[in-house]
């Protein structure tokens, strides 16, 4: 009944996703923002010019991959919560992925959770690396999640496993 | 006689109050509710934009920052007070929890922002069957959430916001069916509610709702291009909460009550007044701003709102016409802005049109 619409083949066409070397190399930031919204706010707080609107405020945000050093203070400024940063460098099993979650209760540390695509379909289970949630973020955490190098394309979500959360 | 008395305290009406109290002029500033803020305080997401148009910042902390401003500078407000007529010569019937009386004013702003379109199927009159905005109320306002299973109709920007906050909140939304064969709204927000695992159906509808006394079943069937359902597509599924999001339409009967005379812009929400640059209706001294203006959202009638405060700070004496012109510059630029982009560039034409429209009539 239901057809993919949210899928990594998608997004990847977009100028906010990182090449294919650029993800394989180091912590990078995925904007997976696709339409030509009035909208600018990651480019304003990206301190190493990395993302790129410019004018008009409708042109999608530019990666420009070689500034990013995968800080993720974009996260959760996008009021989309279309951006992520994935590091496919954490070790040699393992991608880390870090995603803008505004649910609670909030994971722990340490926490088992289970991975999910972009159709919040389960892909597989996930180990929460930190959880950021300062004041200064307004109530958008910044989770990120360790998950076999294979599903770093395809994870974007997370949902707990904790019984009556 | 009072000076300006603006009617509704959402985005619009609280920065025409703000706006114009900044220059000196003496507002009061009515709203039906207990507090002012309109729709901003159940606005719990960020908004879109730039710096300039607070973008990144939650709706309800920006409410939270005009009606500190509109204190700051002066703004009486009469809360839990209705405004229930307009007549010749700038007079307004208000009923407060006291009484009923007539307020005169030099200017009235009209920023009554809008209404719910409802949507009409077997079993719509159920308990549990409710305006999207109404469920965002309840949750957020109220702090009561109306269901625990939920079907949403339409996919617009308040289908799709509404759906995560009732996530957010703990509900289930088993789907979202939308008529059309593609996501209306942003699809940043669709991805925010996909990832968390609901079903987005479009070209789909609802057929039926059901049960004794409330909501208990919903069947949802997929349509052809001609909106007709499709016989064996139907699907049962169990919600007790039906939340519909299929539009909005102006709150515009005071402007009607004033005379102002209208056009019909249906992607605007239908009868707009018609304005001037400087937000001002065809009755001259009546100033209209936000959704009542022709639906848009709280981004826009923040500007519009703020247009309509400086031309009333000028046309009262308070700042020449230099100045005036100077910051309705900043916000028809900051309007243009918000305006650009496939979802904005219909808006700015038939704004643009109203516009015409206005100028032509005045040029007779």
């Amino acid at each position: 009944m239901k057809k993919k619409i949210f899928t990594q083949d998608y997004y990847k066409n977009f100028p906010g996703y990182p090449s294919k070397e650029r993800l394989a190399k180091a912590r990078v930031v995925v904007i997976e923002c696709v339409q030509d919204i009035p909208c600018n706010p990651c480019e304003t707080i990206c301190p190493r010019k990395a993302i790129v609107v410019g004018k008009p405020i409708t042109n999608l945000p530019r990666l420009i991959e070689e500034n990013c050093t995968g800080c993720g203070r974009c996260i959760p400024i996008c009021p989309g919560l279309a951006v992520f940063v994935v590091n496919n460098n954490y070790n040699d099993k393992e991608s880390t992925i870090s995603l803008p979650y505004e649910f609670l209760p909030l994971p722990e540390k340490g926490e088992e959770v289970i991975a999910l695509n972009r159709e919040g379909e389960k892909v597989c289970r996930a180990k929460v690396i930190s959880v950021l949630d300062p004041e200064k973020n307004n109530r958008t955490a910044v989770i990120t999640i360790a998950v076999p190098k294979e599903y770093s394309g395809e994870v974007r979500g997370i949902r707990l496993i904790r019984k009556n959360p | 006689m009072e000076e300006v008395m603006v009617v509704g305290g959402g985005p619009a009406g609280l920065c025409a109050a703000i706006e114009s109290a900044r220059y000196g002029v003496k507002v009061i500033l009515i709203d039906e509710n207990d507090m002012p803020g309109g729709q901003l305080f159940k606005q719990i997401h960020r908004f879109f934009g730039s710096a300039q148009h607070r973008a990144g910042i939650r709706g309800y902390d920006i409410g939270n920052s005009l009606l500190s401003e509109s204190e700051k500078l002066g703004v009486r407000v009469l809360l839990n007070t209705v405004v229930w007529g307009i007549f010749q010569d700038n007079f307004l019937g208000i009923k407060t929890e006291k009484e009923t009386k007539i307020l005169q004013a030099k200017k009235i702003v009209v920023g009554t922002g809008a209404l719910e379109n409802p949507l009409a199927f077997p079993g719509w009159t159920l308990p549990g069957v409710m305006g999207a905005g109404a469920a965002q109320t309840m949750m957020n306002i109220q702090r009561v959430l109306p269901g625990k299973r939920i079907l949403m109709i339409g996919s617009g920007n308040v289908g799709l916001i509404v759906s995560y906050q009732l996530l957010q909140a703990g509900a289930k939304v088993v789907a979202l069916v939308e008529a059309l064969p593609k996501i209306s709204g942003y699809l940043v927000h669709a991805a925010k509610i996909s990832r968390a695992g609901v079903q987005i159906l479009t070209s789909h509808t609802i057929v039926k709702a059901d049960g004794k006394g409330e909501v208990k079943k919903a069947v949802i069937a997929k349509i052809d291009e001609n909106f007709k359902m499709i016989k064996g597509t139907e699907k049962e599924i169990k919600v007790d909460l039906v939340c519909i999001a299929v539009g909005l339409r102006p709150l515009d009967e005071l402007c009607w009550m004033a005379g102002c005379q209208f056009t019909y812009i249906p992607s605007l929400g239908g009868f707009i007044p018609l304005h001037s640059r400087d937000m001002e209706t065809t009755v001259s001294g009546i100033y209209v701003a936000g959704d009542v203006s022709g639906i848009e959202e709280a981004s826009t009638a923040i500007e519009e709102g703020k247009l309509a405060g400086i031309a009333i700070a000028e046309s009262l004496g308070y700042i020449s016409k230099k100045e005036a012109e100077e910051k309705k510059e900043l916000s028809w630029e900051s309007l243009r802005e918000l305006r650009l982009g496939s979802f904005g560039e219909g808006r700015q034409k038939t704004k643009d049109l109203i516009l015409k429209q206005y100028n032509s009539l005045h040029k007779m």
